[in-house]
């Protein structure tokens, strides 16, 4: 199997994997980094979302020959102890339910939130749609975004 | 100090006599005091264990020499936050601050605890009497152990935050008091607080599990591992009906990280052969073959690249050959009866006005975000579950079964769930990772692909309702509802829902027919679809009866206030006050122009719901706006947390009445994956406002009961607006039928 040099949450880490591993499960299985959740497989759910180069992307149809010599930063990563204003806002609404979304949410949320700091509600919800969250904690989604929004300015 | 429930039987001695039945032969009175939450607490806490007789106790609190405390939550998180909520409880009569509690997952206990499942939005309503005499007791036996060490009457002491003081204004931590108070006897009644004395419980407390949640700490199934664990990957049949022939594993075996590839079945299958047994949650009768790998991905790859044929074991479903069958059932005369009152047929003869009308619902997946897995490791002395599992007790007692081993062999550890609905009260996937384990002689986690879940559920079957009404002189004096469903019926106690008891003429028939597809419960079994087809069936009446919708509802409550049938399962009275709390918040007949609204009012799961939700046309095309919705579950614990399962209750009933899509066709699931799968998402989310109806009577379900009003409430306000009336969910299957809407009707 090929190794491959990754920068993962500021490390540089070199792993070995197959070469048409999603990047999701190397994170998961080979760097114990399982935070970042899988849904679906295939780029509809959002819950694998990650950011590579500072853009959120998902991670379960990102293959490791696409992420050499980048900079991938998961949920783990987003700051040292939680602190990061999204996750403040998310702790601040109490968004979770079952929770198992939640990461994935505040992945979409953060690099969006980098982008476009003072969004409408109308950009947080076209923002937000593509990341599922089955327990429709999604009025608490769009709070906490407009609360950390709040929060960064 | 007297009880809530002495409070309660006051208020409604009805719902507290049914309340005492239910728990009877349920949970004990205690709890198991020992020292020590920490390692380093442990140390300098010379506490002789070994003294203690636990196996009087139960296992709900640890109290740390510092006065930390540790409250076990006994139940499965499933998202619906019990995890937060029962230590509340426990706290609160524990009199201790909340700050100062740690909360830790309790493990399958069944010598201790009891009812540890999470299912029926039961776990507050059957726990709360006992989570308040666990607290209570254990605050009451620490407040003897002060009075024994100042040689003082217990009653002379008072207790406050975890410190208890006597006359002298002397104190003592609870820290200091629990090794004493640990070898007290335990006192058979204790005092439980008034309602106005709650410091804990009515305040907004955040999710225990928060921090980790936030941060992606690992506290779910899928993210379980242990020293040597293998990853397993199942093939099952591709459709319902099928069974494995046979299989080639060449090309699966030459993939990097595909350790073996194996057949199960037979241990599962035996236990299938035998005599059912009500624990059971094997799904499939076929074999299944495994690939066994060092990750997921390449489990996930082994099984894609396996070569396996199926021989068809029994007629593979289609949609339209269910629509066929249920049909046949709703026309037929199979039935049986649930409930009969009066004379339906002759309320019918006589009737002024008659209308029947006929609601259809698709199947539907569950589509928890984790999808399923579990862990096994089952070794000689012991065998070792880690996961995801609302039937805990019962996935414990089957692998047992299975394996041929003694339950009491097994250690069960529940992970926190991404998501329950239902699916995971079938343990499925317990049973295949220890029968894999079991074979391996290793470690093993079976884990699931979305489309693994999505075409190998326990789905919420399809299901058809004919209701029928008669009306006399401008009263309802006969209803008859008939169920035609798929492999069983609505539950016993569903046909002593309203409105039972509001019509002298009432019958409940029910039918269905077996499939070889996986049915089970889907959050709010039955009433997530009845609801809607009863109430808008109302909203309907009302029209032909030419009287006000709300009012046709009044009229029923009213009516059934002075019945004393005691299989009734709601209370008229607080019906009414939702009814009327939801008129007033809703703005209801007083909404702007162009807002076009519906009304439902509901019970089920022991909660009275009213919903009123508002459309608008936007682009020539209905859109949910709002919901407001007012909820009577008793006592709210966790205001916060209770608002959050309100909303999600609420969106989620909307999202699968209106979107919510699925069939068969050879067999085989019309719908794998999102692509082909629609859940609600950010944009299509109405905005919703909750009412909690304040009152100190004991609390009730609330995982449930927000969701079954929500598609009746929209479908009403669809009809408002666009003046068609739709029988059949999903209400935008067709999204054309709503665009050809005829001009706007004032609603």
């Amino acid at each position: 199997m090929p190794t491959y040099q990754l920068k993962v949450n500021g490390k540089e880490t070199t792993v070995e994997a197959s070469e048409d591993s999603p990047v999701l499960w190397v994170l998961r299985d080979h760097l114990d980094l399982v935070g970042t959740k899988f849904g679906c497989g295939i780029a509809q759910c959002g819950a694998c979302t990650i950011h590579l180069d500072g853009s959120a992307v998902r991670s379960c149809s990102l293959t490791m020959a696409s992420v050499e010599g980048k900079s991938i930063t998961t949920i783990e990563g987003l700051s040292e102890d939680g602190s990061h204003p999204v996750q403040e806002a998310w702790k601040e609404v109490d968004v979770p339910q079952c929770g198992y979304c939640q990461a994935g949410q505040i992945m979409t949320a953060s690099a969006f939130l980098e982008a476009n700091p003072n969004p409408t509600s109308e950009e947080i919800k076209t923002a937000m749609h593509g990341n599922i969250c089955r327990c429709a904690s999604y009025t608490r989604i769009h709070k906490a975004v407009v609360k950390a929004s709040e929060n960064m300015a | 100090m007297s009880t809530i429930e002495n409070k309660t039987t006051a208020f409604d001695r009805r719902s507290f006599l049914k309340t005492s039945s239910l728990a009877s032969g349920g949970l004990l009175i205690g709890f198991n005091l020992f020292q020590a939450c920490k390692p380093e607490v442990v140390k300098e806490a010379a506490i002789d264990l070994a003294k203690l007789d636990y196996k009087k106790f139960n296992a709900f609190i640890k109290i740390a020499k510092n006065g930390a405390v540790t409250i076990f939550s006994p139940n499965p998180e499933i998202g619906q936050g019990v995890k937060t909520s029962m230590p509340m409880i426990i706290a609160e009569e524990l009199e201790v601050p909340w700050e100062m509690v740690h909360v830790e997952q309790g493990i399958l206990d069944t010598e201790h605890y009891t009812r540890q499942l999470a299912g029926g939005s039961q776990s507050i309503r059957h726990g709360w009497d006992a989570l308040r005499q666990t607290g209570a007791t254990a605050r009451q036996m620490l407040v003897n152990a002060a009075a024994a060490r100042w040689g003082v009457e217990a009653s002379e002491c008072t207790v406050k935050e975890g410190v208890v003081a006597n006359a002298k204004g002397e104190t003592l931590g609870y820290g200091n008091l629990v090794e004493e108070a640990a070898q007290l006897e335990v006192p058979e009644e204790v005092a439980l607080k008034e309602p106005k004395e709650y410091k804990i419980i009515g305040t907004d407390r955040v999710n225990v599990d928060i921090d980790e949640i936030v941060t992606g700490k690992p506290m779910f199934g899928l993210d379980y591992k242990a020293e040597g664990m293998v990853y397993a990957a199942v093939l099952r049949p591709p459709a319902f009906g099928q069974k494995l022939d046979t299989f080639d594993a060449t090309e699966a075996k030459a993939i990097a990280g595909v350790i073996d590839v194996i057949r199960i079945g037979e241990k599962a299958n035996a236990l299938l052969d035998q005599e059912a047994k009500n624990w059971t949650a094997i799904l499939s009768s076929s074999d299944k073959v495994v690939v066994i790998a060092e990750n997921t991905w390449a489990a996930i790859k082994g099984k894609k690249a396996l070569k396996a044929t199926w021989t068809d074991d029994s007629p593979l479903e289609s949609t339209k050959m269910q629509d066929e069958k249920l049909m046949g059932l709703l026309n037929g005369k199979t039935f049986t009866n649930l409930r009969k009152d009066g004379d339906v047929q002759k309320a019918f003869a006589q009737a002024d006005k008659v209308l029947e009308r006929t609601y259809e619902s698709p199947f539907l997946p569950h589509n928890c975000m984790e999808p399923m897995n579990f862990f096994a490791n089952v070794t000689a002395d012991k065998i070792h579950l880690v996961g995801p599992v609302q039937t805990p007790e019962f996935a414990a007692m089957g692998v047992a079964d299975m394996l041929g081993r003694d339950v009491k062999e097994v250690h069960l550890e529940m992970t926190r769930m991404g998501g329950g609905f239902g699916r995971r009260l079938y343990g499925d996937f317990v049973y295949e990772a220890a029968e894999i384990s079991n074979a391996l002689k290793k470690p093993v986690k079976v884990v699931s692909t979305r489309e693994d879940d999505m075409t190998t559920g326990v789905y919420r079957p399809a299901i058809k309702y004919r209701i029928k009404a008669a009306v006399k002189d401008g009263a309802i004096t006969g209803y008859h509802l008939k169920e035609a469903a798929i492999n069983s019926n609505m539950y016993g106690l569903i046909p002593n829902f309203f409105p039972a008891g509001a019509i002298d003429n009432y019958q409940v028939d029910v039918a269905n027919y077996s499939s070889n597809i996986t049915t089970g419960a889907w959050r709010a079994p039955y009433t997530n679809f009845l609801a809607y087809a009863e109430q808008s069936f109302f909203d309907e009446l009302a029209e032909l009866m030419e009287v006000d919708k709300i009012q046709i509802r009044l009229d029923l409550l009213e009516k059934a206030k002075g019945n004393k049938d005691e299989r009734m399962q709601y209370s008229p009275e607080r019906m009414l006050e939702v009814i009327k709390t939801a008129v007033t918040k809703s703005g209801w007949g007083k909404q702007p122009e162009g807002v076009y609204q519906g009304f439902v009012s509901y019970y089920c799961h022991n909660s009275h719901v009213a919903e009123v939700a508002d459309v608008q046309i936007e682009d020539g095309m209905p859109v949910v706006k709002k919901i407001t919705c007012v909820v009577d579950c008793g006592i709210v614990v966790n205001p916060l947390g209770a608002l959050n399962q309100v909303e999600g209750g609420v969106i989620d009933g909307v999202g699968h009445s209106m979107y919510g899509d699925f069939g068969f066709e050879g067999g085989i699931p019309t719908a794998m994956n999102y692509d082909r799968y629609r859940l609600i998402r950010m944009k299509e989310v109405p905005e919703v406002e909750t009412h909690f109806i304040q009152n100190e009577l004991a609390p009730t379900g609330l995982g449930e009961p927000t969701l079954p009003p929500a598609g009746g409430a929209v479908a009403n306000a669809l009809k408002a607006a666009t003046g068609k009336r739709i029988y059949k969910q999903p209400f935008m299957e067709d999204p054309g039928f709503w665009k050809t809407a005829e001009k706007p009707i004032l609603g």
